[in-house]
């Protein structure tokens, strides 16, 4: 479903130009959750952006459901995004000047699919799974990290998307609301048969996941 | 409400303080935009309605020439080339009653009035001034002129009544310390003919109400000894904007040199669209600030929401979402600060047309005048518009070309 080959990424320019991918290659199937550890550096953030067609490679190609999109313009990487991949980041990116609901809603508001009144019910239900159904219209500077981080993962979710990319998702958390925004990722990717890749440090994160994939030095090892 | 905007009106609200200055500055410059052109094009517009009311839309005078030559082409043949060597005048209207016909044919004319003009020394008790009389019918000439509503003393219908009555400007009556119903004496050249004030008129015009006395035509014509022919036609028109297209057509018909009020008064109107332009470009100033105020904004919303920005194009947004988003707040403003700044011109016009401002001269009034014309508030809007939206293109496209994962990474630039 998710399939990258032999990716090669530089960045930086001139003499410091780094070559933080060589040649990678991976593949994520539905239902599975896979970690991608390593020390900082290796590679793994830069990868899930390309992964996430939110960074171009330099060499290589990614393909989403058999469909390369490594090298399509970017209309259709970002059509792609909307589509296919729900992401979860470290520092949870809520929009702030929106409330829970709305944060939830936005992806769904872009794509369209659903009418407003289905929206909202969605994003009340997705809320409402993440437990904080009695929270949707706090806005995100009145939400505690956890609750923020729960959001992030109930907007990822919106448009059921096939792919969920995380990026060190319980990074910033105290160890009870990593352990619940960990499972409740899982469960709910698992529930609905989508493929989660998520970065992290924490040894016990991976070693829950369905597979782990070490990197070092912009290799998988 | 589409996302987009909807997005946009959460940020530029979070920047209340940001947001309130660009749109003070909006308001201001549509406001004070609307005001002063309402004030320059009022004095043009007042002043226009006065020349009309006293010297008419068009003015028919000396008869053009024929100073066609011909030259045989030679050859045998009967063949004549017509060349035209200048235009050459004969001072006056010899003919008036045929001029006014043809007149008549002209669909925008709306009046016709025959005058003859001579320069004459007017004598009171008191003092002696040059002056110019007017020879006129008056009720023609009440038709191309506003003479009736210029009356400020006296009575116009005791001038009708009075074969040897006049109307005296003001101006010149104060000179020779002439009131209703005291007599004067018309000196042209030795010929002494004794007149009475029948009425005081003001134009306004200082130039026309120190030197012009009415009286009857057939006065005149005994005084200026000229028992046939005027000195010019005062001619109304029902549109005035048509006047030199009309003059145009009058002077190739009926061979009289024919000048329109434009032409006419073309020093003094330039003057007023100087004003007017340099006005217009002076407030414009404002609502360049409004731009460069709407700049700051945006470009201080762009670096603090690169986050936000992300965010949206990991969801999906594309670049042109983003583009849309700054420029719905640059809209926003924009859409506020015409309606309010519409409306501060609306209340601005309307207190600047009470405040007193006595002048005489060019024309007389005593307050500011106003003219409540729509094409200024459109043109404040437009000013406003291409300034804010121009001012927001730049931090708009930049806000769109971030890459989401230089943002997520930390080296966005």
């Amino acid at each position: 479903m998710l399939r990258c080959s032999d990716l090669n990424r530089y960045l930086g320019q001139g003499e410091g130009r780094v070559h933080v991918l060589k040649g990678v290659s991976f593949e994520a199937r539905r239902g599975q959750v896979y970690a991608i550890v390593g020390p900082s550096g290796c590679g793994k953030s830069t990868l899930l952006y390309l992964l996430g067609l939110l960074d171009q490679p330099d060499g290589g190609e990614i393909a989403i459901n058999g469909q390369v999109m490594s090298n399509n313009d970017d209309a259709a990487r970002t059509a792609a995004r909307g589509a296919h991949i729900g992401f979860v980041f470290q520092f949870h990116f809520l929009m702030l000047e929106f409330s829970a609901l709305e944060n939830v809603m936005m992806p769904m508001r872009k794509l369209a699919k659903l009418t407003p009144a289905e929206m909202t019910a969605r994003a009340h239900e997705l809320l409402t799974s993440v437990g904080l159904g009695d929270k949707t219209h706090r806005l995100g500077t009145q939400l505690s990290g956890g609750e923020q981080q729960r959001v992030a993962v109930a907007r990822a979710l919106a448009n059921e998307p096939s792919i969920i990319l995380a990026d060190e998702p319980t990074g910033n958390l105290d160890v009870k609301n990593s352990t619940m925004v960990f499972d409740l990722l899982t469960r709910l990717a698992k529930d609905h048969g989508q493929a989660v890749v998520l970065v992290t440090h924490n040894p016990e994160i991976a070693n829950r996941c369905d597979s782990v994939r070490p990197m070092r030095d912009g290799l998988f090892v | 409400m589409s996302p987009n905007f909807h997005i946009a009106f959460r940020f530029l609200t979070a920047k209340k303080r940001a947001m309130l200055m660009s749109l003070s500055c909006t308001v201001l410059g549509v406001g004070l935009f609307i005001v002063t052109q309402a004030t320059t094009s009022g004095f043009e517009e007042f002043f226009i309605k006065t020349i009309l009311g006293t010297n008419g839309a068009l003015r028919i005078d000396d008869k053009i020439q024929d100073t066609m030559r011909s030259m045989n082409a030679g050859g045998g043949s009967d063949f004549l080339v017509s060349h035209r060597e200048g235009v050459k005048y004969i001072q006056g209207v010899e003919e008036p009653k045929r001029v006014i016909a043809g007149l008549n044919d002209f669909a925008n004319v709306s009046g016709t009035s025959a005058v003859l003009q001579g320069n004459v020394l007017v004598r009171s008790s008191f003092k002696n001034e040059t002056a110019q009389v007017f020879g006129i019918n008056l009720d023609e000439h009440l038709k191309v002129s506003d003479l009736r509503s210029q009356i400020v003393q006296g009575d116009i219908s005791t001038f009708r009544e009075a074969p040897t009555g006049a109307l005296m400007g003001k101006v010149l009556a104060e000179r020779l310390q002439l009131d209703v119903g005291n007599s004067f004496i018309l000196d042209y050249q030795g010929e002494l003919r004794r007149y009475r004030v029948s009425a005081i008129y003001e134009t306004g015009v200082t130039d026309i109400d120190k030197v012009r006395v009415y009286v009857h035509m057939n006065e005149a014509r005994s005084l200026l000894k000229k028992p046939i022919g005027v000195t010019f036609i005062q001619v109304n028109l029902f549109n005035k904007d048509r006047a030199v297209e009309d003059a145009f057509q009058m002077q190739e018909v009926l061979k009289h040199s024919a000048q329109a009020w434009q032409d006419r008064e073309k020093s003094w109107l330039s003057a007023f669209h100087a004003l007017s332009v340099s006005s217009a470009i002076t407030v414009s100033v404002f609502t360049l600030i409004a731009g460069l105020a709407m700049f700051n904004t945006l470009a201080m919303i762009v670096l603090e929401k690169t986050k936000d920005i992300a965010i949206l194009r990991s969801m999906g947004y594309e670049r042109r979402d983003i583009t849309r988003i700054f420029l719905w707040q640059a809209a926003i403003v924009l859409a506020i600060g015409a309606i309010v700044g519409a409306l501060i011109g609306v209340v601005g016009t309307f207190a600047v047309s009470k405040i007193p401002l006595p002048i005489n001269g060019i024309f007389k009034t005593e307050t500011f005048q106003v003219s409540w014309n729509g094409w200024h508030y459109v043109e404040a809007v437009l000013t406003a518009a291409i300034m804010v939206m121009a001012a927001s293109i730049i931090p708009a496209r930049r806000a769109a070309r971030l890459e989401p994962g230089d943002i997520v990474r930390g080296t966005a630039q």
